[in-house]
């Protein structure tokens, strides 16, 4: 058995998605490769050679990669894929994105959003938005694989030596621009990969009052989430989404605010360590799942935490 | 410009789903069913284009059993001109919708086709891309705005980071996130017009697809369940939790 993961990186540096990937592999058993495929990015494919249980790093420098964009990363993919008997990637937006075509051009199904490793060939992943887990079992020859991050512990960092090696493509296939993109800048630690998250809901009233979060954040180095429905009432952008068609997050600590707990934003929490939920309305769902449950007013209690930190 | 937009039939998303005590699968029985909500926000979309003159014509298609009409007249309620109805009892994966879909799009020629980013039954969130790899279009999946501009269109996309823009050649596919619209109700008038427009059947050996599955569910459980806590009376009690029983902060 031979396992290609690809990698997660804005050419400049790994991913923590790729770690995480690599994890997955790692329980199929077999040689692992990674696949660096983006621009000027011979940084992260040294830093990728250095990632343990990584036995060798195929490198795809070409500017039509630059962006991931699916078109092209899908038909690099599928051709240097074809040859393994795994292809994996992160179920993050990227992976996401390019990899069902890869299947496809493979004519392979995918199976997405994988749980667990049962075997090389028998999978958990959850269904109806986590209300339901299948376990599947693939008989295609190669088996291309999208990996929930949260439900893997990552590899370490350092500790490998593995050669590089230059592999090339199709290149670009002039259906597809990238046109520009507006990425939250922030000082705060990404979602996916922070130990504290504190989100906020609908009971938040407006944007501005996500300041009151931002300051017990800043004392606790937490990430800022929120609901579906404080994003689509325009509190705050569609990045902070915590839910099923959002992140999947499952840090040590989440901390709910204002949040009533529908079944799709418990759907991208409930994995969390500890939850601690504060809602004046004490019949909301989200109790029913907090480890520690605060039934008042978050407009008091947001001041009092930020100063009893 | 015709625009092809792909729908599914899915348990209602206000139901709550039970897994059955055999564990071969949820059930399904005397379930409401729905249109997929990302499926509902395509048709939408497309009849905006219609309504904007970009559109000249809307299909609408999608696959299953014969109850799938009644999501197709609900598309059509909402605006949808024709339906095409490909119909099967069995459950094709991803691969296999996308095959047909293949050929619907070699018969109907679109240059727009857009379809919901995942379904809510199987959250497999596959089949617009391959649709793309097997028609060689490109994809704005997971779109937020849709702008088309003569031979191509402007998709802004929800990703992890922010948004990010690309711009696609026409033919191209779209699938869409939940920001992009909000559907409208089919009103009375319209359902009663839908029932009257032209709804096409077909199989898929009528389109020359096979739809065997290459992937076996073997077993479908509930999920752990998380039990409820304890309820503290302060912010103080809170933090004390939190740092000496839970030892998270």
């Amino acid at each position: 058995m031979s396992i290609l993961v690809i990698a997660e990186h804005d050419n400049k540096q790994l991913n923590g998605a790729t770690l995480k990937t690599l994890a997955a592999a790692q329980q199929l058993g077999g040689d692992i490769h990674l696949l660096v495929a983006g621009a000027s990015c011979q940084a992260v494919a040294d830093e990728a050679a250095k990632v343990a249980g990584v036995s060798k790093v195929l490198l795809a420098d070409d500017a039509a990669y630059g962006h991931f964009l699916a078109e092209n990363l899908g038909d690099l993919v599928a051709a240097v894929g074809k040859s393994y008997s795994h292809i994996l990637a992160a179920a993050t937006t990227t992976g996401k994105n390019f990899l069902p075509r890869v299947a496809a051009l493979l004519d392979v199904a995918q199976i997405s959003d994988i749980l667990s490793v049962e075997s090389s060939d028998t999978f958990k992943r959850p269904i109806y938005a986590g209300n339901a887990i299948a376990t599947v079992q693939s008989s295609d020859s190669i088996k291309v694989i999208t990996v929930r991050t949260t439900a893997f512990d990552p590899v370490a960092a350092s500790g490998g030596n593995a050669s590089v090696e230059a592999v090339s493509a199709g290149g670009d296939s002039g259906t597809s621009s990238f046109v520009g993109e507006e990425l939250a800048k922030s000082e705060r630690p990404e979602l996916t990969a922070a130990r504290v998250i504190i989100s906020g809901g609908r009971g938040m009233q407006n944007g501005d009052n996500f300041q009151l979060l931002e300051k017990v954040a800043d004392k606790l180095g937490a990430a800022i989430g929120a609901s579906r429905a404080a994003v689509d009432a325009g509190f705050v952008p569609n990045d902070y989404q915590v839910g099923q068609t959002g992140k999947i997050v499952a840090p040590e600590l989440y901390i709910a605010v204002g949040i009533s707990g529908a079944i799709q934003h418990l759907a991208g929490m409930k994995d969390s360590k500890v939850i601690v939920a504060i809602n004046k309305d004490e019949d909301a769902p989200i109790f029913q799942i907090a480890d520690y449950g605060l039934v008042a007013d978050l407009f008091t209690v947001l001041p009092e935490l930020e100063q009893a930190l | 410009m015709k625009v092809l937009v792909a729908v599914k039939r899915v348990i209602d998303y206000n139901v709550k789903v039970r897994v059955k005590a055999d564990q071969s699968d949820v059930d399904l029985a005397n379930v409401k069913m729905a249109l997929n909500p990302f499926c509902e926000i395509a048709v939408e979309e497309a009849v905006r284009l219609k309504e904007a003159g970009v559109a000249s014509e809307v299909v609408v298609v999608s696959i299953g059993p014969k109850a799938v009409q009644e999501q197709l007249r609900t598309a059509l309620a909402l605006g949808g001109d024709r339906a095409i109805h490909i119909e099967t009892d069995e459950l094709p994966d991803s691969l296999a919708v996308a095959k047909l879909l293949k050929a619907v799009v070699a018969n109907e020629q679109p240059q727009l086709v857009i379809l919901g980013k995942q379904a809510i039954d199987s959250d497999n969130n596959q089949t617009g891309q391959m649709l793309g790899a097997l028609t060689g279009m490109p994809q704005g999946t997971f779109a937020s705005k849709v702008a088309v501009d003569g031979n191509s269109v402007s998709v802004t996309r929800e990703v992890d980071g922010g948004l990010q823009t690309v711009k696609l050649q026409l033919p191209a596919i779209v699938t869409t996130d939940l920001r992009l619209n909000e559907p409208r109700y089919a009103s009375l008038p319209n359902i009663m017009k839908a029932k009257k427009k032209p709804l096409d059947v077909t199989t898929p050996a009528d389109l020359g697809v096979s739809v065997a599955r290459t992937v076996k569910v073997l077993k479908v459980e509930a999920p752990a369940e998380r039990s409820a806590g304890v309820k503290v009376a302060s912010v103080a009690e809170l933090v004390d939790k939190l740092k000496n029983e839970a030892k998270v902060i």
